[in-house]
């Protein structure tokens, strides 16, 4: 059992040495297209000078609609969890 | 609380309201937005409920429960304005109506006109954020005796 903990502790720091070693230079992206086409259209497109508030409340609509919904099921956790103290 | 403390939460609470409100209001021009304004003024609740105490806030938890279910129903009935093309089109963006001046592509001042519906998005978040986050520091209050200690 030690011996299987010890191996995948040093699979584990194998991966992070590899990944430290092949590490992609910061800063430089390796596909830049969609940042491209959001700097150069998302004013035309959107009509906002925000261009991270166009991608959340118009490109990526749906995400911000999770949000909001992960929000109201928090809300209604502590609701539930708390209700019976109240009255 | 002290009076002290009392004293400088009146006169800071319509400081940080009025700062979340620019937040919220300007989310389409500055750094930004319908969540993080909400989270600001979902601050100055807390404060009220630390200086004075939950059970002084007790009653606001109906208007509470109203401002989220409206925020909600605003941010979905603003996605359905677009259906006619898709979920969630832009379609007040530049078609010169309410917030929809067009805007000049580059670097400008930003101008309160623009956006379409985002900034429209952006109020219904903040109202939902705001009544989410107050309504839970507020539950969280009465839930520990609701006395100012």
């Amino acid at each position: 059992m030690k011996w299987i903990k010890v191996g995948a502790f040093l699979v584990m720091v194998g991966f992070l040495v590899g990944a430290a070693a092949w590490m992609h230079p910061f800063g430089v992206p390796w596909a830049s297209e969609m940042d491209d086409y959001f700097i150069a259209n998302a004013q035309g497109e959107a009509g906002a000078n925000n261009v991270v508030t166009s991608v959340v409340f118009d490109y990526r609509g749906f995400d911000t609609l999770g949000e909001a919904t992960v929000l109201f099921c928090a809300v209604v956790g502590v609701a539930l969890m708390l209700r019976r103290v109240l009255r | 609380m002290t009076v002290v403390v009392r004293t400088v939460a009146r006169i800071i609470t319509p400081m940080i309201l009025a700062f979340g409100g620019y937040v919220i209001m300007h989310g389409h021009l500055t750094p930004g937005g319908g969540f993080q304004g909400g989270a600001v003024v979902a601050s100055a609740i807390a404060l009220l409920l630390v200086v004075f105490g939950a059970r002084r806030l007790a009653g606001y938890k109906n208007l509470l429960s109203l401002l989220e279910d409206l925020g909600a129903i605003a941010f979905v009935a603003l996605a359905f304005l677009g259906i006619g093309y898709t979920f969630f089109r832009n379609v007040l963006a530049g078609s010169g109506g309410l917030f929809g001046m067009p805007v000049p592509s580059g670097p400008n001042p930003g101008f309160l006109d623009t956006g379409g519906t985002l900034p429209l998005m952006n109020w219904a978040v903040g109202l939902k954020v705001i009544a989410g986050l107050g309504s839970v520091v507020l539950l969280l209050g009465l839930f520990g005796g609701g006395d100012d200690r």
